[in-house]
Parts: structure tokens; C-alpha cells; sequence
């Protein structure tokens, strides 16, 4: 599966997106397909500060509970709500209905350390 | 389970396997100074005979509740228990039964536990109940942990009216620094909860980062709280209500979610479990449906099977150790199985309307002891409060040498306050703590033996 070129990744499986200073994070395609189904997303409240590096939330499916690693640092100025309702949505489409959290993020130089998508095939095959 | 000894040959046989000479050089790794290098000091064997006289003349040391009159409480309660409460515990499906993990084997451990939940929800008006903790003090605790996982806060007020114990247990977590704890004015002049004044619950909720607010209702000295106006203290101030309360009194009380209730906990001796020295108890955890996730403990849920037919399953093990190990949301990874069941198999056989009777019985013995024991003249009342089926007098003299008169013609006069405080002062007065006797009555006492008993009184 080839992970668009439109956004960056980490090696801890959440995309970027970055427009302005806005960031848009979710989990790759990848890691919703490894979790298998999504019953429940627990994220953070706007206001709340994210650290790069650092869990800002848990994803639980029917296999396993993960933590949300934040790729980048910033204030969170929006949460995907509809989460809570329909966590499936992470499954049916990670890289868009799917987004968890919209932060106003600060520090350009934490996205040098994210991967490109045709990186991040490359980082998930060599597993 | 047979016990199978080892016998000589198979020992040799697994020493040579292991590849040593002894069993002593199993031992090598510990230092000589920290081994016993001398017989256990034990009495000689004996016969099957003499062991069982033996055990049966130190059984015969002990004094049960059951061949006494009983007034005890502080915390654990001389209830009936009906028969088929053990009939049912003895056999050996649930007696011996293992974490029913899985569902194909074990339908009927896991719909036993379900009812109970079930009861323990419509007992408390909550929406969901766990399958017990240990007992009522874990219970407490594992509620203020729940509290500061939901809220993200970790300052909790409890309360100093609630069970010492119960607070000392409260304490020791405290200690490990997952939650921090807000000490209370004292017991106020009711023996109930302060409001106000300048350590009371609305001056500890100003700074707005407690977590929750832990009360017991009825409390340790039997009293009713005003759970409404605590209940609107603590929401407004964005904490979570905690309410402990007793089982039996439920069949009568509004349940505490009628006062805004997060959490209700309590111990469920009272619900078909004996005394026993005071152990093992169960302890109940209920909550509101919006913080299921946080909730610690075993959850058996109803499902259907892949032939549509009804099924039973541990569900929401994603918060449990076996798969979120340190990040589970408790420590304890286990239940109360066989209590909690004795606790459902007693609602089932007393049913609603026997639960509120057997409270009103309770209630109304409480009353008439009370008034009893303030006739003799040697009691009196340190308050007017209104209270369940336990309560607290002072008496004038010298409580312990009360007690034991008492007991050496077959009744258990209640529990000394100062006794049960112990290393956990409630901040009542010290002096009048040193007279206080709580006494309870359930319904297994009779008018007689409450009329006897203060004729007793009277003659010391």
C-alpha cells in the first residue's frame, strides 16, 4: 500500500498534515489496517498541549489498546468529536474523515525528523 | 485435589536431570548466614485422632458472632443468611472455578456474575457495575484513583466521617503519589460531614482542582449525610461525587444517583456474606455509563453468539493488566467471585420487597435498641441525627470493662469508636471518641434479646 505524497509521517505511524500553522494528525492507513477494528479513541481536549514525542491519547481496537505518539509539538485547537461515536471511521478512512486532532503548531524544525510517504512505505517494509 | 507427595525416586530422578547432587545445592545461591541451618521448632506429629481433638479444642477458643448476641457493626453486620445462599456457593461449578476468560466454557460463572452486576446497579441507580473488588475500603480507594483519571486531577477530599479504615487504606495509596489527599475540618457537633466553616468541604473545593469528593452515607457512625447539598458542593466545583454506602440500606434509601452520584461503592458483607473475623469482604463499584473506560475491574457483558443465541463475555479487557499491563486502569487483577455471588444468590432469594423489609426491620430494631440503652441511664446521645440501622452513644463509664461484662454473658456490646480509630483518627473530640460505642442492630435480633441486653446494662 502506498502512503500519499501530501503529507509527512513518523516512525510511530501518525501523519501530518501542515497548512499555515495549522497541523492536521491522524494514524496511516498502515497502522489502522495493523490495529484492526477501531472500537474506541480516546484524544485529548482543546486547549491541551502537545509534546513531540510524547502520548496525547490511546487508540484501542478489538486486539489491542496503542498509545497516540504527538509527531509534532503545538496547542490543540480541534478534536474530531465524531470519534467518539463512530471510531470505525479511523478504518474506513485514516487518511481523512479519520483525522484526530488539529494543533497550532510552533516549531518548523520538528517536521526535518517526519518522513515522506514514499519514505515511510520504505520504513514499514523493512518492518 | 489429591496431594501427591514426591517419592525418592522421582527426586533422583530430578535431581539427575537438573545436574546436581542435593537438594541443599539447589540452595547454593542464598548466603549461608540467611539460611536455617537448624529443624523448624514444631511440636511433635500427630495421629489423625489427636489432631482433629486438637483442632476442634482451638476452634472451640473461639467466641462467633453467630452463638452471641450480637450488637457489632463498624463495618461488618450479623445479617441472615438464607440457606441456599451456601447451597448454591458449595457447588463446586462455582466453588472451584477459575477467570471465566473463556466464554464456551463457562456461561454460567459469567451469567452469575452478570446478575449481580445487574442487582448491584438497580440497588445503586448506576449504569454499570464491576464483577467486585476486595472489599469496601479497595473499593474506595480504586473510586478516587477512577476520579483522577477522569477529572486529570489528583486532589481528593474525603470526607472524616468515613470508615477509619477505609481512610487509612485511602492514605497508603496517598502515599505512593498517584492521588494527594485534602484533609477536613472535624466531625461536625451532628457527626456528620462540615460544610462550611474554614476547613469545610465548600472552603476545600474553592481552588477548583479536586478530583473528586469521597462520602459515606450512612457513615461510620451511622449517621445519614445530606448527600444533596454535598452532591452540589462537589459539581460545582467540577469534581466527581463519591458515595459509599450500605447494601441493605439501598433496599430503602433513594439510591445515591437520585443525589448526583459519579461513583457508588460499599462493602457487600452485609448481602449474604458471614462476619468471619471480619473477612473476606466484597467490595461493590458502580458508575455512570460516560466514564465505563476508566472503570477498574472485571466486566462481564451480554452478547449474542454466531447462532444469535444470548452469550456472556468479559468485555472492556482492553483496561484490564492481561493486556494494558502498568497502564491498566488498577492494580488489582482479580475479584471477589465467590462473594460476589453469595451477594447475588441473597438479592435473588430476598428479592426487592424482602431487601426493603429486611431494611425496615433493621431500622426499626436500631431504633428501639436506642432508645433502650438511653433509658438505662448509662448512655447518652451525643447527637440528634437521623440514622440507618447502626448509631453511636456515649457511655459513662469505662467502655472496654463494659464490653467484656457483657460479653461473658453472651453479647458483643458494640464496637469501641477510640478502638476502631485506632491509627486513623476521625478528628472527633478525643475524649468523647474514648465513650463512644457504635451499636447495630439487624434483623436477627429480637425485642427480647434487646430488652435482656439493656436489663443487663442496667445490672452492671
Amino acid at each position: 500500500m502506498a502512503h500519499p505524497s501530501d503529507r509527512l509521517y513518523s516512525k510511530d505511524h501518525e501523519w501530518v498534515i501542515v497548512d499555515g500553522d495549522v497541523a492536521t494528525i491522524g494514524i496511516s492507513d498502515f497502522a489502522q489496517d495493523q490495529l484492526g477494528e477501531v472500537v474506541y479513541v480516546d484524544l485529548p481536549a482543546e486547549g491541551d498541549a502537545l509534546t513531540v514525542g510524547d502520548a496525547f491519547g490511546e487508540i484501542e481496537s478489538v486486539k489491542s489498546v496503542s498509545e497516540l505518539i504527538a509527531p509534532v509539538s503545538g496547542e490543540i485547537i480541534e478534536v474530531n468529536g465524531s470519534l467518539g461515536d463512530s471510531p470505525e471511521t479511523v478504518n474506513a478512512d485514516a487518511h481523512g474523515a479519520g483525522w484526530m486532532v488539529k494543533v497550532r503548531f510552533a516549531d518548523e524544525s520538528e517536521l526535518a525528523d517526519l518522513l515522506s510517504g514514499e519514505d515511510y512505505d520504505a520504513f514499514i517494509t523493512e518492518g | 485435589m489429591g496431594y501427591i507427595p514426591v517419592t525418592c525416586e522421582q527426586r533422583e530422578a530430578m535431581l539427575r536431570a537438573v545436574g546436581v547432587p542435593s537438594i541443599d545445592d539447589l540452595f547454593a545461591a542464598v548466603p549461608e548466614a540467611v539460611r536455617l541451618t537448624q529443624p523448624l521448632d514444631l511440636p511433635e506429629p500427630m495421629g489423625e485422632i489427636e489432631l482433629a481433638s486438637h483442632l476442634a479444642n482451638l476452634s472451640a477458643g473461639n467466641a462467633p458472632a453467630t452463638e452471641l448476641v450480637c450488637f457489632l457493626g463498624a463495618g461488618s453486620y450479623d445479617h441472615y443468611i438464607p440457606s441456599v445462599v451456601n447451597h448454591v456457593l458449595s457447588k463446586p461449578e462455582f466453588f472451584t472455578a477459575y477467570t471465566p476468560y473463556q466464554p464456551e466454557v463457562s456461561q454460567g460463572t459469567l451469567q452469575a456474575i452478570y446478575e449481580y452486576q445487574s442487582m448491584i446497579c438497580g440497588l445503586t441507580g448506576m449504569d454499570v457495575a464491576n464483577a467486585s473488588m476486595y472489599d469496601g475500603a479497595t473499593a474506595l480507594v480504586e473510586a478516587a484513583l477512577m476520579a483522577a483519571r477522569v477529572t486529570k486531577r489528583h486532589r481528593i477530599v474525603c470526607s472524616p466521617t468515613i470508615h477509619p479504615e477505609w481512610q487509612h487504606t485511602l492514605a497508603t495509596y496517598a502515599e505512593a503519589g498517584v492521588i494527594e489527599l485534602s484533609t477536613f475540618a472535624p466531625v461536625s457537633a451532628e457527626g456528620l460531614t462540615s460544610l462550611d466553616g474554614t476547613d469545610g468541604l465548600e472552603s476545600l473545593l474553592e481552588g477548583g482542582d479536586v478530583a473528586a469528593v469521597l462520602v459515606a452515607c450512612p457513615n461510620f457512625f451511622g449517621n445519614l449525610e445530606d448527600l444533596d447539598a454535598i452532591g452540589r458542593l462537589a459539581h460545582d466545583a467540577g469534581a466527581l461525587l463519591v458515595v459509599a454506602s450500605n447494601p441493605i440500606l439501598l433496599g430503602i434509601m433513594e439510591p445515591p444517583s437520585t443525589y448526583g452520584a459519579d461513583i457508588v461503592v460499599g462493602e457487600g458483607q452485609p448481602l449474604g456474606n458471614a462476619m468471619s473475623y471480619g473477612g473476606p469482604g466484597l467490595g461493590f463499584f458502580a458508575c455512570r455509563m460516560t466514564h465505563v473506560r476508566q472503570m477498574p475491574g472485571r466486566l462481564v457483558g451480554v452478547t449474542t453468539d454466531t447462532d444469535g443465541n444470548r452469550a456472556f463475555v468479559l468485555t472492556l479487557s482492553t483496561r484490564e493488566q492481561h493486556i494494558r499491563r502498568e497502564k491498566a486502569t488498577s492494580n488489582i487483577c482479580s475479584n471477589h467471585a465467590l462473594n460476589a455471588l453469595a451477594a447475588g444468590v441473597y438479592l435473588s432469594a430476598v428479592g426487592p420487597e424482602g431487601l426493603a423489609g429486611i431494611a425496615r426491620s433493621c431500622v426499626a430494631k436500631a431504633h428501639y435498641l436506642r432508645e433502650k440503652l438511653l433509658a438505662t441511664g448509662r448512655f447518652t446521645a451525643p447527637w440528634e441525627t437521623p440514622f440507618g440501622y447502626e448509631f453511636a452513644l456515649a457511655y459513662e463509664g469505662d467502655v472496654a470493662e463494659m464490653q467484656d461484662a457483657l460479653l461473658s454473658m453472651g453479647y458483643l456490646a458494640g464496637a469501641s469508636v477510640a478502638d476502631v480509630e485506632g491509627e486513623w483518627p476521625t478528628g472527633i473530640d478525643e475524649n468523647l471518641a474514648a465513650k463512644l460505642v457504635l451499636f447495630a442492630a439487624t434483623e436477627k435480633r429480637t425485642r427480647a434479646e434487646i430488652d435482656s441486653f439493656a436489663d443487663e446494662v442496667v445490672s452492671l
